[in-house]
């Protein structure tokens, strides 16, 4: 009755294909067309001066808080990259560059933020769930839209997008052992950016990586540069293919940072150090694909000013938004308009009408927008 | 015309039937939950669909409340309908978050794009001798929540009706199914499908006295206190069953108390903010003018749980429930 050593031993990989100087390990690359690079490079772009256009709007009162993607680029979109229209994406809360991609109109993104509900609406025909706000919640959703599609005979994949911090949640546990169990084609993509608001990653786990914790769901977790958009693109090609030929799920660990606040609520320099900051700058996603575009002299010009038009005119289209009609809010609860409802819709068109007569002015500023989870309202 | 052929039934068999019946007639219906399968459910409600239709549709799911709501979210959003089974409703708190957060929401949140036609099937209420989180009564917490639906059936053929319905309805229904009438009395079913509409309670004896409004295992309570206050006191009581929690049929309510200017509502769930009190407070808001005498509770005491050896002392029974209706018909 001796102790030994069960078989299989398990391993987890890292994949990293371009440095943080934009040199190519040339054995590794996925050889993608140059359209395809330039398609990536311009999406990265648009995800990063949106960010900062978003960071001002919010500043200025414009849209409400949202959780910014600065530095997760490239985990984002060499992911979403890899799938097809008719595949599905489902969100968490910080995936502004997927769903772009994706092809949400960047004034509903805005809309979002602004606190319209209308921004939450996915187009009909499009395959993308709306923002998840409880983290980790959606990825049973994910796990239920693969079976479904494997129940139809569709061969449609998932891909659904979490952080760091999701991982300590019994959702994302549950949803990756009955990924395994019923061996549906679902890709897991983790953007571990280091930190859950100020909690940091040692803190969150003792695991060395995220990617082994699908070892314990009998899946392969891979661990993936997630600042270098050719490593995450290969290996969500090979996990999404893999989902798509019937073989199963798999979680991606893409090795990240957060380079800027959680939220537009929350001030990072509390928790942690600037130099720490300084030293993931250097690791730019933008920074060493720009340079590796460079290289192959494939860098368009005029880039940055062309996203910074289209950024403007959805600025403009989402600042022309009419204001909210209140009477909506009873639309989309129920299928049908229940009688207490249609009750209370009255109720409030009747005071919405008679506060009018009284000659009551609507405020002029919206409201206050409420911090998300765990997050302190800043005078910023 | 030949009357419809009825067959007599216990409540599983009868919830059986009925999710035979609409899996035969709609292949996206699925059964997902904790030994649904081979087992065929704790309380045998599934009992022989996985022969008949297969695991991929009657999935015994791994054990983990929180997965088998979210995942049957995502079937939901993908056109599945999927019906739950939560082994026990003192164990949907480990999925309350999938419920509250995602099923009642998406249609909302996706301003229509998506919805979860889905129905949650739970064992609810004392009387069966069971353990902890095996006995409790929790209507309120669903009611409560905007975009779900609640249902209590009171016996084997409303049971059949409402199941069907709920199944077919595009909205998210937490359906609660009393252990105590599980195999308490067997009535005639008929074998064609039949629907009863959501969010309608009925008129289960008419009278003009007082109103007496009762669901799930508490109807039984509320017929047979209505017997003795006809045979001892002469008072005639209407009788509703509710049928349907949330929405609640506020009409059909206000029109009985409207009648009888006196109202009683019964239920197992704790007093405190329960369904008798949103009953109450419509009765206030509907027929205040009509009242001859408040609205009286009987329910559960404000306590999480007794243990079975007190429980009879706990839950309302027909003598409470007769003198709380001669205490109104007094004042």
């Amino acid at each position: 009755m001796p102790r030994t050593i069960l078989e299989p031993r398990f391993q987890v990989e890292y994949l990293s294909i371009l440095d943080s100087e934009g040199n190519l390990d040339a054995a590794l690359d996925p050889k993608l067309p140059p359209g395809d690079l330039k398609a990536l490079h311009r999406a990265m772009v648009l995800g990063r001066r949106l960010d900062e256009r978003m960071v001002r709007l919010q500043r200025q009162g414009r849209i409400g808080t949202f959780a910014p993607i600065k530095g997760q680029e490239a985990s984002q979109l060499g992911s979403v990259f890899t799938l097809r229209r008719t595949d599905w994406m489902v969100p968490s809360f910080r995936e502004t560059a997927a769903m772009i991609w994706r092809g949400w109109p960047i004034e509903k993104i805005l809309l979002f933020f602004a606190g319209y509900v209308e921004g939450g609406q996915p187009a009909p025909d499009q395959h993308d769930l709306p923002i998840t706000v409880p983290v980790a919640t959606q990825l049973p959703h994910a796990v239920g839209l693969a079976y479904a599609a494997q129940y139809r005979g569709d061969d449609a994949v998932v891909m659904a997008y979490f952080g760091d911090g999701a991982t300590s949640e019994g959702d994302f546990h549950e949803a990756l052992n009955f990924a395994g169990v019923w061996h549906v084609p679902v890709v897991f993509v983790c953007q571990n950016n280091q930190w859950a608001i100020s909690v940091p990653l040692k803190k969150q786990t003792h695991s060395k990586t995220i990617a082994q914790k699908a070892l314990a769901y009998g899946l392969p977790g891979i661990q993936v540069d997630g600042n270098d958009v050719l490593a995450v693109y290969a290996v969500a090609r090979e996990a999404v293919d893999r989902a798509r030929a019937g073989e199963g799920p798999t979680l991606i660990e893409c090795v990240t940072y957060r380079l800027g606040v959680h939220t537009t609520a929350d001030d990072p320099t509390k928790y942690r150090a600037e130099e720490e900051v300084r030293a993931w700058e250097q690791k730019d996603p933008l920074t060493r694909f720009r340079a590796y575009l460079e290289k192959k002299d494939l860098l368009e010009d005029g880039l940055e000013q062309r996203v910074d038009e289209e950024i403007a005119e959805a600025v403009r289209r989402f600042e022309a938004t009419p204001p909210p009609d209140p009477l909506t809010v009873f639309d989309h609860v129920y299928a049908e308009m229940p009688p207490h409802l249609r009750a209370q819709r009255d109720e409030l068109a009747r005071w919405l009408r008679e506060g009018a007569a009284t000659g009551a002015e609507a405020p002029e500023t919206p409201p206050r927008a409420t911090p998300m989870r765990g997050q302190r309202l800043t005078r910023r | 015309m030949t009357a419809p052929a009825m067959t007599k039934l216990n409540m599983v068999k009868a919830l059986n039937w009925a999710l035979l019946q609409e899996m035969e007639r709609d292949p996206d219906v699925l059964i997902l939950g904790e030994d649904v399968g081979v087992d065929g459910g704790v309380f045998r409600v599934t009992d022989d669909l996985q022969r008949k239709f297969g695991s991929q549709r009657v999935i015994d799911s791994p054990l983990a409340e929180a997965a088998i709501i979210g995942t049957a979210v995502g079937m939901a959003l993908y056109g599945l309908k999927p019906v739950c089974e939560i082994q026990f409703s003192g164990f949907a708190f480990q999925c309350f978050h999938q419920i509250e957060n995602h099923a009642a929401r998406y249609r909302l949140r996706s301003q229509g794009r998506f919805h979860c036609q889905m129905v949650i099937r739970m064992p609810y209420g004392g009387g069966v001798r069971a353990l902890e989180h095996h006995t409790e009564s929790e209507e309120q917490f669903y009611a409560h929540v905007p975009g779900l639906k609640m249902v209590i059936p009171s016996g084997p053929r409303t049971a059949r009706a409402l199941l069907t319905s709920a199944i077919r309805d595009p909205d998210p229904v937490i359906f609660f199914e009393s252990k105590a009438l599980y195999h308490a009395a067997k009535e005639e079913v008929p074998e064609e499908p039949e629907t009863l509409p959501i969010g309608r309670a009925q008129v289960v004896r008419e009278g003009r006295d007082l109103t007496l409004v009762a669901y799930g295992a508490m109807l039984r309570v509320a017929r047979e206190a209505a017997d003795v206050l006809q045979a001892e006191d002469g008072v005639e009581t209407e009788v509703l069953d509710l049928l349907t929690i949330a929405p609640l049929d506020r009409e059909t309510i206000v029109a009985s108390v409207g009648k009888t200017g006196r109202a009683v509502v019964v239920h197992e769930a704790p007093r405190s903010f329960g369904p008798a009190a949103e009953i109450a407070a419509s009765i206030m808001e509907g027929a205040f003018l009509h009242l001859e005498a408040p609205v009286r509770r009987v329910t559960a005491n404000d306590v999480s749980f007794v243990g079975f050896a007190r429980e009879k002392a706990n839950v309302p029974d027909v003598a409470r429930v007769v003198a709380a209706a001669r205490e109104t018909l007094a004042f």
